[in-house]
């Protein structure tokens, strides 16, 4: 099965890429986008056995740095 | 005095670091493959050099961080040896656990390459006592991920330790609080994003990292 795991900038780290972002996004004419964090979408292909407990343990020890980052899990 | 230089794969600086080795503390320098799982016997000295290891896949450092040598650098760290992470080697020492906060993007995007100014922030590290206190020292730096980052509980309890051992004296990256280089709380680890190995003889274009690795070698015979 497919396993999801998206990582992303804690809330107060800034985002300097998802800033340059943003500022192409207004160079490109569009408006109302008031802001732009990016993230990272990691996507597993994982057997049946394997526990949410090992996913975390995963995402906790290399998929995400928890100092600046969030992860979620998503089994899909 | 013996010592190892560790090369992970992307490693660009570790020729570098193991002349500065050789040429300034002397003694044995092995260099050491990241996939080798132990570290050579009765090592003093470990130096984590700059470079792009596993090309900055997923974050600089993070790759190399869980590679087998690692666990031999944390288990010899946790015993007191002198551990040196310079600018890929800091970003490892920080995925490792073995340093707080973490390097993220440089906060003007660009890659930063040139001379900066640094202020000793202590100088009564292992690797920092040749420098006098509040002395501004020139040291190149060359990196796109230098932006040191940590909550402001942390910022404070490194400053409040005197852990904060190098900052830099004009806007860099972006990191917090100006900090440029970092030692954990036992002193024997040091993480930092200039590169002293490349200030060591007047060719270069200055000396000022040369006291860094003098400094090593003193603290080793004064132990």
């Amino acid at each position: 099965m497919k396993v999801r795991v998206y990582v992303s900038l804690k809330n107060g780290v800034l985002d300097p890429q998802g800033r340059a972002i943003h500022h192409a996004i207004e160079g490109l004419g569009f408006s109302g986008v008031s802001d732009v964090r990016a993230g990272r979408l990691i996507e597993l292909e994982v057997d049946e056995t394997v526990s949410d407990a090992a996913l975390e343990e995963m995402a906790q020890k290399l998929l995400a740095n928890l100092v600046i980052e969030n992860y979620r899990i998503e089994r899909v | 005095m013996r010592s190892a230089v560790i090369t992970f794969p992307g490693s660009n600086c570790d020729r570098d670091m193991a002349v500065a080795v050789e040429q300034v503390c002397g003694g044995e320098v092995h260099r050491v493959w990241h996939g080798d799982a132990a570290l050579p016997e009765g090592l003093d000295f470990i130096a984590l050099p700059g470079g792009f290891s596993y090309g900055d896949y997923l974050r600089s450092g993070a790759m190399a961080a869980r590679s087998p040598i690692m666990r031999a650098v944390i288990e010899a760290a946790n015993r007191g040896v002198k551990v040196l992470g310079v600018c890929n080697g800091f970003q490892v020492l920080t995925e490792a656990g073995l340093l707080p906060g973490a390097l993220m993007r440089n906060a003007g995007i660009r890659f930063v390459c040139r001379e900066v100014k640094l202020t000793v922030e202590n100088n009564t590290s292992a690797f920092t006592h040749r420098y006098l206190k509040g002395q501004t020292i020139t040291i190149p730096v060359a990196h796109h991920d230098g932006n040191f980052f940590a909550d402001d509980a942390t910022l404070d309890r490194l400053e409040g330790e005197g852990r904060v051992a190098f900052r830099y004296a004009e806007e860099v990256n972006g990191s917090a609080r100006n900090i440029a280089g970092v030692l954990n709380e036992g002193g024997n680890v040091l993480g930092m994003m200039p590169h002293p190995e490349r200030f060591i003889e007047a060719a270069q274009g200055g000396i000022d990292g040369r006291a860094l690795f003098e400094g090593v070698t003193k603290a080793l015979l004064s132990a």
